[in-house]
């Protein structure tokens, strides 16, 4: 076996049955924990941090715009490292969770643009405009959409699963120019608002950043709550003629029917 | 919302609105999933019965 080098219990939750219950197990406390670090981030956001001197109480909307920007990408990340695992070691699991990130992502990417299109059209009096980050990050969309119309055009679900896994490790090259677009052109969209490398020096103020990062905690918490559920999901459909699923949904059709596994 | 109230509250609007499209979206695939395993088992099992009666009366 070529992934004998992996630990043994890497082995077993890559199995589906145990995935599957792992999943169903933790699921509850990750999106506990998303509602309450965003229950905790928004009322920092809208309730105790101060209007800005610029922009009033429009850059509000950063709380979510830039989370969610951050999740667009990440999503991505995630999907092409599973789409990586699936294309080499051909690992079901990895099938799954790289084609259940991208509608995820999906609507990640869905979010920031209509976010950042109802602050664009106060703060710079349209709704949208070709700008570089603008246009990326819809390209990012735009690969996201592509990823879940190659997976659906196959008849072998598996070979689709592969065959998007490609499309999007391609469009990996989409992440450094959506994140460096606001320096390489430098057009209308606002450089970075938090400089990771040293928090104390970002251009936003202590009031305003921490709720800005629970809220990127927040998010997070909530992708990982809602990849595993659909996770559980797509092994289901995939799974549907095993043993174990028809154990899962109906108790009693193992013993009476002798139907393959 | 100092005038801004018509971007500030849609644009929150969206950000629950497409998640809870995620998270509830996938639990209803599931659930259809299982109703449809549920019947085909059930099928499965009459078939199973008759094939069986039949073989008995022979």
């Amino acid at each position: 076996m070529s992934r004998s080098y992996l630990p043994h219990w890497m082995h077993r939750l890559g199995s589906p049955p145990t995935f599957y219950r792992f999943a169903g197990a933790l699921r509850p406390w990750l999106m506990g924990a998303a509602l309450a670090a965003g229950a905790i981030g928004l009322f920092g956001g809208l309730v105790l941090a101060p209007p800005d001197y610029q922009q009033g109480d429009a850059y509000r909307i950063i709380f979510i715009h830039v989370p969610s920007a951050w999740m667009s990408l990440f999503v991505y990340a995630c999907m092409a490292v599973a789409g990586l695992v699936a294309l080499v070691w051909r690992v079901k699991l990895a099938e799954v969770i790289a084609m259940e990130c991208a509608p995820a992502g999906a609507a990640f990417t869905l979010i920031t643009l209509a976010t950042g299109s109802l602050w664009g059209k106060p703060m710079w009096g349209t709704w949208w405009t070709w700008d570089a980050r603008l246009t990326s990050e819809l390209v990012l969309f735009f690969l996201y959409l592509g990823v879940i119309g190659l997976y659906h055009a196959f008849e072998d679900r598996r070979r689709g699963a592969r065959a998007a896994s490609l499309l999007a490790l391609v469009g990996i090259v989409n992440l450094p120019i959506v994140h460096y677009s606001v320096q390489w052109w430098n057009t209308l969209h606002q450089g970075s608002t938090v400089d990771w490398m040293n928090l104390g020096q970002s251009s936003i103020a202590p009031s305003m950043l921490w709720p800005l990062l629970v809220m990127a905690l927040a998010t997070h918490l909530y992708f990982f709550a809602s990849i595993l559920g659909r996770a559980r999901t797509g092994l289901l459909s995939l799974e549907g003629g095993k043993q174990w699923v028809r154990e899962l949904v109906d108790g009693q059709s193992a013993q009476t029917t002798g139907a393959p596994t | 919302m100092g005038g801004y109230a018509v971007y500030v509250w849609p644009a929150y609007a969206v950000f629950f609105a497409v998640l809870a499209w995620d998270w509830f979206a996938p639990a209803l695939r599931r659930r259809r999933l299982s109703r449809e395993l549920r019947g085909r088992i059930a099928r499965e099992r009459i078939r199973n019965t008759r094939a069986a009666r039949a073989e008995a009366s022979t």
